[in-house]
């Protein structure tokens, strides 16, 4: 049996490359705030309910809505 | 030293560590400054992976008291709530920098038209 | 660079490695983080201030220091955003708009120095140049959305003395209800509802709130943000009397956060210009 807690470490690892790799900054914004959704699941597991209801709030939601508005205002290129 | 015990008792600290030097290369090499802050953002989140990890204690419940224990507390029996408190309010701050962060690429942007760092680099020589 | 960087992080990163086996065991109810200051907080807290959640306590009220100079933080990068980006300057799209005539649905493109239709007018709307978010279906669930939305979020500022939430959760969670609303209708509706000035004042009303409890407290003969001597003025006794001050800062920590997300919002979605954006 796995602990749930190993499951979600990999993801948020493979989250954090997929947003640095990502070509397209609107993609990596997206990812970033799935990022931080799964941050939020960690710490829900390591029993900080109160972090965790705090980064599900800013991390997830505001954190995200403000990388989205950025990369609208400027621009979706990116060279790496 | 036994190995294996060694290395799954403490599999959180190694996956703080790689988040860490993950947003710590991030914000080096690269050379966009959307990048450069999601880097920033994996960096901050790995510090408060790190102290949350800190915090737990086996066997122990949540930091709310308990109906049942409001005679005599035992620490033993629950979370340690302060770097529960010291994230929570490093979560707020870390979206407050954020916003302060993205204004300012904003900024670079409206007067060099790119956010590139090369590309910034190099017309600000050529002026 | 690149390779430069990755030397770099490779041998900060095995030093941390090596001396990882100084760090306590993952779990361990006798590490260094749990055995000095916290078990005082944990024995005492309720009998301190008849509180149950731990975290809202020692937030609130044994370091409420750290909570009142962090709601200043958030304050100053309200203001670092106002200053860095606010202009009225139009943007790059000159100074075209754009209306749509509601009983057609016909959009009207006026050029620049043309008349332009009524501020309040009902056959006329004015629409965004770069993004038009008319949807009935998701205005319609968006305002059905919010004021539920709005309710529960007073409900985590409340019933965060019992419960996890609080302060800074209630108010990003407010602040998000009107940045959806500036989402799903526009920016101009939003800011008919909370306009900027009333972003900067709410953000420095709630650390007014949090520092003139501190200074009533020292007006009345004890330590800064030492709650206890509030107790003849909320009618209760010492301990009832710190569990109402924690309500009291948090609610001024509620509008300062959710002002601040909200003012930043603006100016990060219209690029300083608070005309239209995302």
């Amino acid at each position: 049996m796995i602990p749930v807690d190993i499951i979600v470490l990999t993801l948020i690892i493979i989250c954090a490359l997929g947003a640095l790799a990502a070509k397209d900054l609107m993609v990596a914004a997206i990812v970033i705030g799935a990022y931080s959704f799964l941050i939020c699941l960690l710490l829900a597991v390591m029993g900080a309910v109160d972090v965790a209801f705090t980064e599900a709030t800013v991390g997830a939601g505001v954190s995200t809505v403000f990388f989205v508005a950025t990369v609208f205002q400027t621009t979706r290129r990116t060279k790496d | 030293m036994d190995a294996i015990p060694y290395f799954i008792g403490k599999y959180n600290y190694w996956g703080c560590i790689f988040l860490f030097f993950l947003g710590m290369y991030a914000m080096i090499s690269k050379t966009n400054l959307i990048k450069k802050i999601i880097g920033l953002n994996i960096f901050q989140t790995s510090i408060i992976l790190f102290f949350i990890s800190a915090s737990f204690k086996h066997d122990a419940t949540l930091p709310i008291l308990m109906e049942e224990h409001k005679g005599a507390i035992d620490p033993v029996m629950y979370l340690n709530p302060l770097p529960h408190v010291l994230m929570l309010t490093a979560i707020v701050v870390a979206v407050a920098t954020l916003g302060v962060a993205l204004t300012l690429a904003l900024k670079v942007y409206r007067i060099y038209g790119t956010l590139e760092e090369d590309e910034i680099n190099h017309a600000i020589q050529s002026h | 660079m690149k390779k430069l960087a990755l030397i770099l992080c490779l041998f900060a990163g095995g030093l941390l490695l090596m001396n990882a086996h100084y760090l306590p065991m993952w779990g361990d109810p006798a590490s260094p983080a749990s055995t000095h200051v916290s078990p005082y907080f944990i024995e005492n807290a309720y009998e301190h201030t008849k509180t149950p959640n731990m975290v809202a306590v020692v937030l609130a009220d044994y370091r409420s220091y750290d909570t009142m100079f962090e709601a200043a933080v958030v304050l100053a990068a309200g203001f670092a955003c106002f200053f860095l980006l606010r202009s009225r300057a139009r943007g790059k799209k000159g100074g075209h708009h754009y209306y749509r005539h509601i009983p057609t649905g016909v959009t009207i493109k006026i050029e620049e120095g043309g008349k332009l239709p009524a501020e309040n007018s009902k056959v006329f709307r004015s629409i965004d140049a770069l993004w038009t978010p008319y949807d009935p279906i998701i205005q319609t669930t968006c305002r059905c959305l919010i004021p539920f939305l709005q309710i529960y979020s007073l409900y985590v500022l409340a019933h965060g003395h019992y419960s996890p939430g609080g302060g800074f959760q209630a108010g990003v969670v407010l602040g998000a209800t009107i940045i959806l609303l500036a989402i799903s209708h526009n920016l101009k509706t939003s800011l008919k509802r909370m306009s900027e000035r009333t972003a900067a004042l709410w953000s420095i009303i709630g650390v007014f709130i949090f520092a003139g409890t501190g200074l009533l407290c020292l007006l009345l003969g004890m330590d800064y943000l030492n709650y206890e001597v509030l107790a003849p003025l909320l009618l209760s006794d010492e301990a009832m009397a710190r569990s109402h001050s924690i309500l009291i800062v948090e609610v001024g920590v509620t509008m300062a956060v959710m002002a601040v997300m909200v003012w930043i919002y603006y100016n990060l979605s219209s690029a300083g210009q608070q005309d239209e954006g995302l």
